[in-house]
């Protein structure tokens, strides 16, 4: 039922131009393709049904499940502070900024302030791992697109030294277990700062080289261009978010809608695309990171001196009082919220990840229809997932 | 953005039938929640989408809560004067109250036009255990089509009009939800049981077997 004047639109499952009717007896039969879980160009163990007509996709259904492991249930399971290094679990490539947004929701949870300092440092740890994720997102697509792991290998050399950055603070180089509820784990010492800010310094430099082998390449423009479009509308519809939404023209930015953390005190821009094909997806990952550095530099100019952890914040027997939150934050790959329910004890009552990389793959079919199986591969390839998130 | 008490009138005005209850949200962040009901939970979740002074065109989160009935004991103390003189009699009366549970789905609403949010909305079944049908919101939102799979899979919830209503995560012969309460994990995790005697005693006394069939007559010979 359907109220009246609000001529709504719910938007169908309408099959794409190419669908085909089955027993057309021009054509030939229909052939479904089963790719994955094990199959190297599905970024993990994630697996597409494909039903395809020739080399064309008719029909294309993602399956998933081979990496759950119930991380929301472990999470309810044990107290406020031992799902944090859990979190560096879900997108491994980000676990700085899983941990940054669980410790969001659990702040806004508890009402628990943030000194300055630690502020500062979540940015600096967010944006190098904006970069690291982004810098990786573009070798691994250009694996998708058959170069053979040189654009990947010259992003994993710069990936290397920002994640030595990460262990010589947190101890660890991809699972950084760094952020706590009030703060962060460890100070860094003015050594550090000096150091990261003159990795953030060259880091252009390497973009630049790194652009002039792949931007304009012709090969990666036919691959790209006009491949797996996507329409704004559909897009927001599908909860779309991150670079794929912005390549399709979406302004939308959770670090500049919600201002969280001291957003607001950077002069950043958001790049939008115009397109939202395949090769908009790979250039904002391009301009996002060049909004990165300049973000890290005012970061690194501007960091207060004082405390990394608020005086109170309270570790050891955290109980927030009863209630529920949904903290989000502007993770690489799209919104990454978190969704707490207290009933005043010491485990969360209901914990929820809402998983980016999942929810980005809702569209994944309308991209695909119509595309060869190799392009479905770059489209998938574009979304950007992680499978530790999207399985949980 | 107009505050929620305003868009729950709004609600009833443009729907006088429906019932559209407050829940408030004692903690911190005061994120307080409409509770729709099943019945107009759709049409509702439509206009929440078109309507021009709200827009809330993306749905970003949508989950679901398990919520086992509760027990509650009270204890009511009365008095009564002793006719004799003595000191009064005090009696105690234990009463048990039970909230019934419920499941509950719970959608995060914003609005990427006007850059709005969130407006919470929640839906409850009637129990846990039979009547478990919610009106899918997936036609309004497709970002609920796999958030609403997950649902299914791990507590339970039946999303009437999803149109591709499959287990998420665990795969289709599973039979239990693993986010509720009162889940069970299996002794043996393997979903087909392994020949090894000691788990097949556990798992046999785990799950108990169903009343045997009656036995056909023995042939004679």
């Amino acid at each position: 039922m359907i109220g009246e004047g609000s001529a709504p639109a719910p938007f169908g499952f309408a099959p794409g131009p190419s669908v085909r009717a089955v027993n057309d007896p021009f054509h030939g039969d229909l052939l479904e393709v089963s790719m994955g879980p094990q199959h190297p160009s599905t970024h993990g163990v994630f697996r597409m049904v494909a039903t395809l007509d020739g080399e064309t996709i008719v029909k294309l259904k993602p399956v998933f499940g081979y990496l759950h492991r119930n991380h929301e249930k472990i999470a309810e399971n044990t107290t406020y502070l031992g799902s944090m290094p859990y979190t560096d679990r879900l997108d491994y490539l980000c676990s700085m900024t899983s941990n940054w947004a669980y410790a969001l929701a659990v702040e806004k949870l508890a009402g628990q302030p943030v000194p300055d300092r630690a502020q500062y440092v979540r940015i600096i740890m967010a944006e190098l791992t904006r970069i690291v994720n982004h810098a990786c997102l573009v070798g691994f697509l250009f694996n998708d697109l058959g170069t053979s792991f040189t654009p990947l290998l010259y992003a994993f050399r710069e990936r290397e030294k920002i994640i030595d950055l990460f262990e010589s603070l947190s101890g660890s180089r991809m699972m950084c277990n760094y952020q706590r509820f009030g703060g962060c784990r460890v100070d860094p010492s003015p050594e550090w700062l000096a150091a990261a800010s003159k990795l953030v310094d060259n880091f252009p430099r390497f973009l630049d080289e790194y652009e002039q082998m792949l931007t304009g390449n012709e090969i990666m423009l036919a691959r790209t261009q006009g491949i797996g479009r996507l329409s704004l509308t559909q897009a927001i519809n599908g909860g779309i978010t991150g670079p794929v939404l912005r390549a399709s023209g979406g302004g939308y930015d959770v670090r500049k809608v919600d201002s969280y953390g001291f957003y607001p005190r950077f002069d950043f821009r958001v790049p939008i695309g115009a397109h939202g094909d395949t090769y908009d997806r790979y250039m904002m990952r391009i301009l996002e990171m060049r909004e990165s550095v300049k973000i890290l530099q005012q970061a690194f100019r501007d960091i207060p001196s004082g405390s990394i952890m608020d005086p109170k914040a309270k570790l050891r027997g955290f109980r927030p009082k009863a209630g529920e939150a949904y903290g989000r934050t502007e993770s690489p790959k799209g919104e990454l919220g978190f969704y707490l329910i207290s009933d005043g004890g010491p485990n969360p009552y209901r914990y929820r990840v809402r998983p980016p990389s999942l929810i980005n793959l809702t569209l994944l079919e309308d991209m695909c229809l119509g595309h060869t199986v190799a392009d479905s591969v770059v489209i998938l390839g574009s979304i950007d997932i992680v499978l530790g998130e999207v399985d949980r | 953005m107009e505050t929620l008490e305003q868009i729950r009138g709004r609600l009833l005005a443009r729907f006088p039938a429906a019932k559209v209850e407050m829940v408030l949200n004692p903690g911190v962040a005061a994120e307080h929640s409409l509770l729709l009901e099943a019945a107009s939970g759709r049409e509702i979740a439509l206009f929440l989408r078109d309507d021009p002074a709200l827009q809330l065109d993306y749905c970003s989160n949508a989950t679901g809560v398990d919520w086992p009935a509760k027990e509650t004991v009270e204890t009511v103390k009365t008095t009564v004067p002793d006719p004799a003189g003595g000191p009064p009699k005090v009696t105690e009366e234990k009463i048990k109250r039970v909230t019934p549970g419920c499941l509950e789905a719970v959608y995060h609403l914003y609005s990427m036009a006007l850059k709005h949010g969130p407006v919470v909305i929640r839906l409850r079944t009637a129990n846990r255990s039979d009547q478990v049908m919610l009106p899918s919101l997936t036609p309004v939102w497709r970002s609920c089509d796999f958030q609403e799979r997950e649902i299914y899979d791990l507590f339970g919830i039946v999303f009437e009009g999803h149109p591709d209503l499959r287990r998420l995560l665990m795969w289709d012969e599973f039979k239990d939800h693993p986010m509720r309460k009162d889940y069970v994990d299996p002794d043996d995790y393997e979903w087909e049981p392994t020949a090894h005697a000691q788990v097949l005693e556990r798992a046999k006394a785990h799950f108990p077997a169903a009343p045997a069939a009656p036995k056909p007559e023995a042939p004679q010979s």
